[in-house]
């Protein structure tokens, strides 16, 4: 009899996650808990002025500290060719800093010693003289004319610009626009973020001269593309180069990036012969690693007067930090920012892009959810809203009008993208139910009266995720597919490894469920090993949601590989042609004959012990998976929240999340996944932001000005699924990790413009803290830009 | 966390503890809870010869009321445990409403009512109830107990009073002469961060008439603001009235000196003041009418 999917964790069971018996009892192995025989430590000593010449370093000082045994400058990297390294987007950044430095926070120096104080204390006398060099905080002091030029260490450099990029229809568009009988328009900031992973960046870099191997334990999303990298950087032969990343505490994107601390601690045990151990403090994580965000988006949207959009424009003003170091496909320079109203019917659209350098940290690279989705969908919710406003149009019909039907599918998006599944009009119903949209309009109507203020804010979204294929997409040239290794044992237990690599996710969970599903093992009976580069195969690592969309799909494709080879050798055991071979879940059986059969665990056994003549013994395969396109999952969020008029404070009284995420795994994963992205999505609209003073000082460089979300004030959410498979996906499903955090913000914000903008006001920026939001119902005006970091 | 090198001592009662501090000449700290001091020995802010953590000292965990209801909070009282005290609710009202508002769940568990009065943040939830309410520390040093009244305590921002070798032992707070009624209001962008705006009102009610009225803000000045006269002026001998709350939440307001930073601005923090003195009377006039 076939096994029960449920019972034995396949596709569809709320299995507990496995990696929480060691996360919960605080037996996780983190990069900070390798201990190894003779290590040091090593201590970064961080730029306190964002943009100055460096005059001179003095590190007599730092040397005489008992204790030390090493200290590094940008001259010693220098004398290397390692006072600079590649970015992802095809630039440079300062290792250790030589002729300037070009945001606070940038490392100077760096101290190795016997334990983590002492090179701590040593920093401390380093004495480094600076001479001051003008700050650019922000793309308007970077594109006005005589501005400091940042990058003077480029040729071909002239000014603060990084790139002009364009993609769409620009004649179509204008033709859109002529026949408009409505244009709306919008302009808007995405502050500043950072991902903050609890556990911030770090390694421990082991070279062995006597081998000539070099072992890095690391804290990284990517870690085949580390090694790339590291082979790249330090020109050390590949196969001499392991990057083991263990446990992580989060990443949301912040680890994908080759982090100077790396490089240095890598020279260091180069040097000193011994392992060096680097971990980031908060401090250094917030300032120096990877942000996201911190984009201006100006649009337009040419519309009938019954609610057809005709067209969009969309200008996009970014700000990189002193590096562009964003993660993102080679030929996107501002990501996939024309992923923007992917979700709906518009005939034309154009986008254009500036990208600048600024006195701040480098980035660009995350926050659950980069290669700028986040921005493009949050522009898209806003500027659909203002729309509605402006037509006189009720908010979820103006959607509903111009949400891509079920029938149009493969739809082809005004700026390319195939999307090919989903139904948008039904999630839209299932949400306005939950939140009670129908009655909705009276209620706010009659708590105004009583001085009351309602507010529902809508947001819908289909984005892409899970890159590639390698069509389209690649990092630094390599292509963008994944893959996975799995190997069944005699007994018919099971080791699966994928190029993927999770920060919390649940891979160990997941990954063994869909085993489970095509194979009939019990979850129970796999272990799912990840992060290492000498034993895993290789893969482009976890991030833009790409974990189940293609190492997911490389596991399925894999397990169904050695089920092919398992129908062999049932035949085999039973004594027929394959073909007379019938398979139902754990167990091949004789066509005809049901009781005749032989379980998988059978065929393992006999994979070693008792083989078809020529056949290779064992039972294992390794997929590599180039998805045929980026899968497209949709959310329709309704929020609903009350503004205090006395005190510009606004709570949420409900929110009702449709995630159609196609065939969820395990269903109380992805419901953690939604749940916490929303929580950031929260956060986003509400306190989570850094901002910088007119010295380029960094304002979030703790967690008492960088405000995460806690469960105290944090609302519920209502959860909501509609299924539709992915049609390309093995099993279906399409990508769920960033999609609260991308479509949230926006049903936040548009909640509380929906509560207070019978006063005139159409925009405010986030944050939506207490004082803007009274501010906007005092004056009708709009509040843009960041809260001002201090006002004399 | 690699904080500077210190010495850490774990004195096993008051009198160690004073002569530590004593031959320290200066140059030690006293450890309670550490929710303050903490952090700021990880930044290396605080960089201290020597720690002396009273957490062995037995005797100072307590809080208890006197037969005539004044109030004592040893130096060892975590905030949490006035949040779940049983004995304050109708006693000392104003401390039971920010009880529940100081930081966050997790540094109430560790941080001390007496050692956030000693910290003397301008924006600490504490001084400002001990201000509203009237309320004393009791210092121990080498030549015996003194009582400084917390107006006297908090000499500026994160400076008091205490000598080098003296130790706040405990917190007083007197009862009313009639029905104690008080509350307290913060607004804050997230849980523990610190206060845009906080409000401390306590009153000693005779009957329906306010005996006395005291109040104190945090987070908007340079340090706890004292606004006992303005409110006192407004109510004492009167009704809560509709106007006598407007008349006294218009004076509270304007013994604020909030500067505008990126919780808001000046006019902002000045108005949400208002609104809370506003909110706790007529919070207050309404428990009184249901309860007549």
């Amino acid at each position: 009899m076939s096994v029960d999917e449920i019972k034995i964790g396949g596709m569809g069971a709320s299995r507990r996650r496995v990696e929480d018996n060691r996360f919960i009892r605080g037996k996780g192995k983190y990069v900070d808990d390798v201990v190894l025989p003779g290590m040091l430590h090593m201590e970064i000593l961080r730029a306190d002025v964002a943009h100055a010449r460096i005059k001179s370093i003095d590190t007599s000082a730092a040397w005489e500290v008992p204790g030390v045994r090493l200290v590094l400058t940008g001259e010693t990297m220098a004398a290397r060719n390692l006072a600079w390294m590649p970015t992802l987007s095809y630039d440079t950044q300062a290792v250790l800093a030589t002729d300037k430095v070009r945001f606070q926070g940038q490392e100077v120096a760096a101290v190795i010693a016997d334990d983590p104080y002492i090179a701590k204390d040593a920093c401390a006398k380093i004495v480094v003289e600076y001479e001051s060099l003008p700050v650019i905080v922000n793309p308007d002091q970077a594109a006005a004319p005589g501005a400091a030029l940042i990058r003077d260490d480029k040729e071909n450099q002239p000014t603060n610009k990084i790139f002009d990029w364009e993609i769409g229809d620009k004649a179509g568009t204008d033709r859109a626009f002529e026949e408009a009988d409505v244009i709306s328009t919008i302009d808007l900031h995405y502050p500043r973020s950072h991902p903050s992973p609890l556990e911030p960046c770090g390694s421990i870099a082991d070279y062995d001269r006597a081998t000539g191997k070099l072992t890095v334990y690391m804290t990284t999303q990517a870690p085949h593309i580390i090694r790339a990298a590291v082979a790249m950087v330090a020109e050390l032969p590949e196969h001499q180069i392991r990057i083991i990343s263990p446990d992580l505490g989060g990443g949301f994107g912040n680890k994908v990036p080759v982090y100077p601390g790396y490089v240095i601690s890598i020279l260091a045990s180069i040097l000193t012969e011994r392992p060096v151990k680097w971990i980031e403090d908060k401090t250094g994580n917030l300032i120096s690693t990877g942000f996201g965000r911190d984009v201006y988006l100006q649009g337009q949207m040419a519309l009938r007067k019954d609610g057809k959009i005709l067209g969009m424009r969309m200008h996009t003003i970014s700000d990189h930090g002193a590096f562009f170091s964003d993660a993102q496909p080679t030929k996107f320079k501002i990501g996939l920012m024309h992923s923007t109203f992917a979700c709906y019917d518009v005939p034309a659209a154009h986008l254009t892009s500036t990208g600048y350098y600024t006195n701040k940290a480098p980035g660009g690279v995350a926050y659950r959810c980069s290669f700028r989705v986040t921005e493009a969908m949050f522009f898209q919710e806003r500027m659909m809203h203002a729309a509605a406003n402006d037509l006189g149009m009720d908010q979820a019909e103006f959607r509903r009008v111009n949400l891509v039907k079920d029938d149009m599918f493969p739809y082809r998006t005004a700026f390319g993208f195939l999307t090919d599944s989903g139904q948008y009009d039904k999630c839209m119903q299932v949400g306005m139910e939950a939140i009670g949209y129908a009655t909705f309009k009276e209620e706010q109507e009659e708590a105004r009266k009583r001085g009351r203020l309602l507010g529902i804010g809508i947001s819908t979204m289909t984005e892409p995720l899970g890159a590639g294929n390698s069509r389209e997409y690649d990092i630094l040239g390599i292509k963008m597919f994944d893959s996975a290794e799995l190997r069944v044992h005699m007994s018919g237990k099971a080791i699966l490894r994928t190029g993927a690599k999770t920060q919390g996710q649940g891979h160990e969970t997941t990954w063994a469920q869909i085993v489970a599903h095509e194979l009939g093992i019990p979850a129970d009976d796999i272990v799912v090993e990840e992060g290492d580069t000498d034993t895993a195969p290789f893969g482009m690592g976890t991030y833009a949601s790409r974990s189940t969309p293609v190492a997911g799909a490389a596991v399925a494709m894999a397990a169904r590989k050695v089920r092919a080879k398992a129908r062999k050798i049932a035949a085999h055991l039973l004594e027929v042609s394959e073909e007379d071979i019938e398979w139902e879940l754990g167990r091949f059986y004789v066509r005809g004959n049901h009781d005749r059969g032989v379980t998988i665990q059978d065929c393992a056994l006999a994979a070693y012990s008792n083989m078809p003549d020529g056949m290779e013994p064992g039972l294992e395969n390794v997929s590599y998976y180039d998805p045929p396109n980026l899968t497209w999952p949709f959310a329709a969020y309704f929020c609903k929240v009350e503004v205090d008029p006395a005190t510009g404070v606004w709570d949420v009284l409900n929110f009702v999340a449709v995630d159609d995420c196609g065939v969820r795994i395990n269903p109380m994963i992805v419901e953690g996944q939604v749940m916490g992205g929303l929580t950031e999505a929260y956060a986003m609209a509400n306190m989570q932001y850094i901002t910088f003073d007119e010295a380029g000082n960094c304002i979030g460089s703790n967690y008492m000005d960088y405000l995460l979300p806690t469960a105290w004030e944090t609302p519920g959410f209502e959860l909501h699924e509609v299924v539709t498979p992915c049609p390309h996906h093995p099993i279906g499903a399409k990508g769920v990790g960033e999609c609260a955090t991308v479509a949230g913000p926006a049903a936040f914000v548009n909640a509380v413009m929906n509560a207070i903008e019978h006063t005139g006001v159409r925009n405010i920026d986030m944050p939506l803290q207490p004082n803007r939001v009274f501010e906007a119902l005092q004056t009708g005006q709009d509040v843009s830009g960041m809260p001002p970091v201090r006002v004399e | 966390m690699y904080p500077s090198r210190f010495a850490y001592e774990a004195p096993t009662s008051l009198a160690e503890a004073i002569a530590i501090l004593d031959r320290n000449g200066g140059e030690a700290k006293i450890l309670a809870g550490g929710q303050s001091l903490v952090p700021m020995l990880k930044l290396r802010f605080a960089a201290p010869g020597t720690l002396v953590d009273i957490n062995n000292i037995p005797g100072l965990s307590d809080h208890w009321l006197d037969k005539d209801g004044t109030l004592h909070i040893g130096a060892l009282v975590r905030h949490e445990d006035l949040e779940f005290s049983t004995i304050i609710a109708d006693s000392h009202p104003t401390i039971a409403a920010a009880a529940e508002l100081v930081a966050d769940p997790i540094v109430r568990t560790r941080g001390t009512f007496v050692g956030s009065v000693c910290h003397a943040d301008p924006q600490g939830d504490w001084a400002a109830t001990m201000v509203a309410s009237g309320g004393q520390i009791i210092a121990q040093g080498p030549n015996g107990r003194r009582a400084i009244d917390v107006r006297e305590f908090v000499l500026g921002p994160f400076t008091n009073a205490l000598a080098y070798n003296e130790i706040a032992v405990e917190a007083v707070i007197p009862a009313a002469t009639g029905t104690a009624k008080g509350g307290y209001l913060k607004l804050e962008r997230r849980v523990g961060d610190f206060a845009t705006a906080s409000v401390a009102v306590n009153l000693d009610m005779h009957g329906d008439t306010v005996h006395r009225a005291g109040c104190a803000l945090a987070g908007v000045g340079g340090r706890t603001i004292d606004a006992n006269d303005a409110i006192n002026g407004a109510l004492k001998g009167k009704a809560l009235t509709p106007e006598n709350v407007e008349a006294a939440a218009d004076a509270v307001a304007a013994m604020a000196e909030p500067r505008s930073d990126h919780r808001g601005s000046a006019d902002y923090k000045r108005h949400i003041v208002k609104t809370f003195v506003s909110r706790i009377l007529t919070n207050i006039a309404n428990s009184e009418q249901k309860a007549a």
